[in-house]
């Protein structure tokens, strides 16, 4: 067991589902701060970048406050970093959401719509999928995780370890570099599986 | 297709989760964040709360609630009753809820729903649709029409073409419960189920009548992609946990727990 209960920094640019996160890291004995603040962002220990919402209003967030370098700068350092959902989407160069809208550039790749058309596929994809994680991956788990999403990435950025999932075809569940992770899902969600995810996130 | 989700939902009113029969003779459940936590051990897929007295009473839902439950739960939380416009919904939202479910506000001013999936996203957003068959046989001739206020309350709107225009607003999901079936335990209504599945993409949430894991399986088939109940949990009849095996053992699939899988 850790000496000292760790401090997570949770990006705040929108309201919502800002509470699941903060409870979910609380009762793993975190002290949990949120900011907007792009010193703070640059100095947290560890920093969660959660997301919900539509890819543009998130990107607009994070310029209103002016993050965008702090943000990318952390994540190219290697510093202790969480990306969920959306969060995952802006690390990425775009998003066919919002074409033209550039995201954080940090994965080489841009987030794509589930497959139109396709029978028997709901869109957004809501509930639990199987994640299994490439060799390599130190953080993310196999198990049954919480997605709640429309867009997703699927190809494995260079440099990145990719957790794979299925769903319309294969995409990728979460990425990790170190103990900088991209996850799709919800590990604030996502039950034990998130528990034991954000544990590891906490020990890395 | 994912794991059919099973849904124990929480009935709040006054802070107590309470339940009664086709929305009438409330009876005290017991504590809502303590059922919700309980419920998650056994596997639970989602909580939903809905605060059946809201509307009908002119207030917001108990934000209370919504964060002592937020606190002890781990996986996706729905909160809807008297959700009037977006900043009761952000509330919800900063109290712990993942997704909101508007139901009589939406009829209302259906643009409503675009603008709270502008706001916070199409996943976030759930239309309730309480249906009632018409002339109270239901699906008898085929149709349903929306009721509102809890289910005391005509509003002169076809089930499956509002669920369509919902949709088509922004809505990410539908909770969808049969008046009729409500807390009688005779099995979802399929009809219904089948009618709306025909004319949107998005999940539905199969909402009134479980009384079995049979029953959650003839949803699933009916084009369900999570199951509600309440009752049958509440009462003991059913663990969720139990109704996850019996669910397999019926050909369905379910989410396995974390350790049984990590095992396996």
């Amino acid at each position: 067991m850790r000496e000292v209960a760790p401090t997570v920094t949770v990006v705040r640019t929108s309201t919502a589902n800002l509470a699941s996160v903060l409870t979910g890291f609380e009762r793993l004995g975190c002290r949990v701060r949120t900011t907007a603040d792009p010193h703070k962002v640059t100095r947290a220990g560890r920093l969660v970048l959660p997301g919900v919402g539509a890819f543009a209003a998130a990107r607009r967030a994070i310029d209103a406050h002016g993050l965008a370098d702090a943000l990318r700068d952390r994540l190219d350092r290697g510093h202790p970093t969480l990306g969920i959902c959306l969060g995952m989407q802006l690390m990425a160069s775009g998003s066919e959401e919002a074409p033209g809208v550039p995201g954080l550039g940090v994965l080489d790749c841009v987030a794509g719509n589930y497959e139109s058309g396709e029978e028997g596929w709901r869109v957004p994809q809501m509930g639990w999928n199987l994640v299994a994680p490439d060799e390599g991956c130190e953080i993310v788990p196999r198990g049954y995780a919480y997605f709640a999403n429309s867009y997703r990435l699927t190809t494995a950025p260079d440099g990145w370890h990719p957790v794979w999932c299925e769903y319309a075809g294969r995409f990728l569940a979460a990425v990790e570099r170190g103990p900088v992770v991209g996850c799709q899902f919800h590990p604030e969600l996502s039950g034990d599986y998130g528990r034991a995810l954000l544990t590891r996130w906490l020990e890395a | 297709m994912l794991p059919v989700r099973i849904i124990p939902c929480l009935d709040v009113r006054d802070g107590r989760v309470v339940k009664g029969v086709k929305f009438r003779g409330l009876r005290d459940q017991g504590d809502p964040a303590e059922l919700a936590r309980a419920y998650e051990e056994q596997g639970a897929d989602e909580v939903v709360v809905l605060d059946v007295t809201a509307t009908t009473e002119a207030r917001g839902t108990r934000l209370d609630t919504v964060a002592a439950v937020r606190a002890r739960l781990s996986v996706p939380l729905t909160v809807g009753g008297g959700i009037g416009g977006i900043e009761d919904a952000a509330a919800l939202l900063e109290a712990g809820a993942d997704k909101v479910a508007v139901n009589t506000a939406a009829l209302r001013r259906p643009e409503l729903l675009s603008e709270l999936a502008a706001r916070f996203g199409s996943q976030c957003v759930v239309v309730s649709i309480d249906a009632l068959g018409h002339g109270g046989a239901p699906g008898g001739d085929g149709g349903y029409e929306v009721v509102v206020r809890s289910g005391t309350e005509r509003v002169a709107r076809d089930a499956i073409a509002w669920a369509r225009e919902a949709v088509d607003r922004g809505a990410g999901e539908i909770l969808l419960t049969s008046i009729d079936r409500d807390g009688t335990r005779s099995g979802y209504e399929l009809t219904l189920l089948r009618a709306v599945r025909s004319v949107v993409r998005v999940p539905i949430v199969a909402s009134g009548g479980a009384d079995s894991p049979a029953h959650m399986a003839d949803a699933v088939g009916a084009g369900a992609d999570a199951v509600l109940a309440a009752s049958i949990f509440h009462q003991g009849n059913w663990t969720v946990e139990g109704v996850k095996e019996a669910l397999a053992r019926l050909g369905v699939a379910v989410r396995p727990g974390y350790r049984e899988e990590v095992s396996a």
